[in-house]
């Protein structure tokens, strides 16, 4: 795969904005698009993210070797499967009832959102991370390799190369990891589990997400598939 | 610089239910009056607003945020009388010009709409709304609100709202129309919206360090010269707990902020509060929690990194009793708000 220079990311809203912050931060160039024309994002960008470029999805794609999705879950279908094709994609997505509304058009109950994610973007690599520590979490509690009390994220995925390549560049982002390489595990993380809001050391992370099963969440996931 | 004498601090409820010395809990009517109570210990302090939430959940007692403020007006002489926040979203905004323009009748011009998106969701499905619509539902919302407080007839075309023709609302109000904020929760685009409109601004700081929204007063101030609008001074609105003694300050908010967070996160999906998390809201964050001193030079300082031109403090969170929140709302009038004006004049001074 090739070296990651460029970060596109879609979504300018509280996650995608930190990002943009947190990939300017490690010398990345970064290109990010919002819901609405470049024009309208403009003024946000300059201010809250200087340096990063506001470009149309297109614009951010085209240009990017690794996209961040951060955006609701609710509008993944708004972005054409093909504009994707080919990428290293981020999915820093989740089912979460509050900004997405309770209901199947979103999320077909029988499989978990980032596995959808994978099935509507089919020719693209999702790998699944930044999607259960809060934005200002990620923020505040970024820290370089090594420092004392570095928090950890959880990075999942079924392409194995993927994966290792979005945990280097986590790294790179201020965080330590522990891999899956499972995308279907990105479930372990999302809302309703004890990891979604949590900030974590790695041997903490890594301590919680071996115990899924035997989480209350976890619990619960287990039997809606058994059943 | 800060004008100190200029500034102004508040106080916050979200209305939740008030406990017995032996941990049982009072009934909803029993905490809406104290929280009538507090209102007038307030007013006798000097402290400058009193809001109060909308929350449509069993832990909170106040739905209905506007009729226990009428009720604080009628004891009270000098505080504002504010919503925290009135979830315009799943409201109807001829019935919120009406409610509040009542208000600001029954108080002689001390209501104070703060208007939000709201962090809460049970709203929406309670009064007949898709949360999918949660953005164009409070654009729609904000617009015909706007056009209603001009006090004039107004011709509308509404998607989510009823479409009117020269109609007119009552009633009018007496003094200079009502006093809108629109609160924020961090969204840049809720900030320059904010700005368009030409509202003041509240961000609700609730969790992180302040320092985070720097930047977003930036925005709030280059977009208000893009549309030609004024520049207020900003509110922050943040929890907190003051007690004479430190160490008891922090196990009361600990134990109460925790239970409060938790019982939240359990609906909303999110984990419960770590001591690691509470202890950083505390020491740098969001929470301002301690003996007099200690919050006082917490506020102090956020009011000087941020340029605010008030601090609203939410208090009661989770299930307190009402001896607990009386010395707090105490404290933070006679000790606290001095203490912060008084570091900031120096401040001022150097």
């Amino acid at each position: 795969m090739s070296e990651i220079k460029t970060v596109g990311i879609i979504g300018a809203g509280k996650v995608g904005i930190v990002l943009a912050q947190l990939a300017l931060a490690a010398g990345y160039h970064v290109r990010i698009s919002g819901s609405g024309s470049v024009q309208k994002i403009a003024l946000t960008i300059s201010t809250l993210a200087p340096g990063a470029t506001p470009a149309t999805n297109q614009g951010v794609v085209s240009k990017s070797d690794l996209i961040i999705l951060a955006i609701p879950l609710s509008r993944y279908k708004n972005i054409p499967a093909k504009l994707l094709k080919g990428k290293l994609v981020i999915d820093a997505m989740n089912y979460w009832w509050e900004t997405d509304g309770i209901r199947e058009e979103v999320l077909d109950p029988s499989s978990t959102s980032s596995e959808q994610v994978q099935q509507y973007f089919n020719k693209s690599t999702i790998v699944k991370t930044f999607n259960h520590m809060g934005y200002h979490n990620l923020q505040e509690e970024a820290k370089a390799a090594g420092e004392a009390n570095r928090k950890a994220l959880f990075v999942t995925g079924d392409n194995h190369e993927a994966v290792d390549q979005v945990a280097q560049f986590v790294n790179t982002m201020g965080f330590d990891t522990v891999r899956h390489y499972r995308l279907a595990d990105g479930i372990m993380t999302e809302p309703g589990s004890e990891l979604f809001g949590a900030s974590l050391t790695q041997p903490d992370l890594q301590n919680v997400i071996d115990h899924f099963d035997e989480t209350e969440f976890g619990q619960k996931i287990k039997a809606e598939k058994g059943a | 610089m800060v004008n100190v004498d200029k500034l102004q601090f508040g106080l916050e409820t979200f209305g939740d239910i008030v406990a017995k010395e032996d941990g049982e809990l009072l009934t909803a009517g029993q905490s809406i009056r104290q929280i009538v109570k507090e209102g007038e210990l307030a007013d006798k302090l000097g402290i400058d607003v009193i809001g109060v939430g909308e929350h449509h959940r069993p832990d909170y007692s106040v739905s209905s945020p506007e009729v226990v403020l009428g009720a604080i007006a009628s004891v009270t002489k000098q505080i504002k009388l504010a919503t925290a926040v009135t979830v315009l979203s799943s409201d109807n905004p001829v019935r919120v010009y009406e409610r509040f323009a009542t208000l600001e009748g029954l108080s002689q011009g001390r209501a104070q709409v703060m208007l939000g998106r709201g962090s809460f969701t049970e709203s929406f499905p309670l009064f007949g709304y898709d949360l999918i619509d949660y953005d164009d539902l409070f654009n729609e919302k904000l617009e015909m609100y706007s056009q209603l407080i001009k006090e004039k007839p107004i011709t509308w075309d509404g998607k989510f709202t009823q479409s009117l023709k020269d109609q007119d609302v009552y009633p009018k109000t007496d003094y200079d129309g009502l006093e809108t904020y629109i609160g924020i929760g961090g969204s840049p685009e809720s900030i320059i919206r904010a700005a368009r409109y030409g509202y003041k601004v509240i961000l609700a700081i609730i969790g992180g360090q302040a320092d985070r929204f720097v930047p977003y007063l930036d925005l709030y101030k280059k977009a208000a010269a893009q549309y030609n609008m004024p520049v207020y001074p900003v509110a922050v609105h943040s929890h907190g707990f003051i007690a004479d003694d430190e160490d008891e300050a922090v196990e009361v908010a600990w134990k109460n902020i925790k239970a409060n967070f938790d019982r939240i996160g359990l609906t909303r999906g999110w984990a419960p509060m770590s001591r690691e998390q509470f202890d950083g809201e505390t020491q740098s964050g969001s929470f301002y929690v301690g003996n007099p001193e200690h919050v006082a030079q917490r506020i102090a300082r956020t009011i000087n990194l941020l340029d605010l031109g008030r601090f609203d403090l939410v208090y009661g969170a989770g299930n307190q009793t009402a001896a607990q929140r009386e010395r707090m709302i105490e404290l933070y009038g006679t000790k606290v708000i001095p203490r912060v004006k008084e570091i900031l004049s120096g401040e001022a001074v150097a």
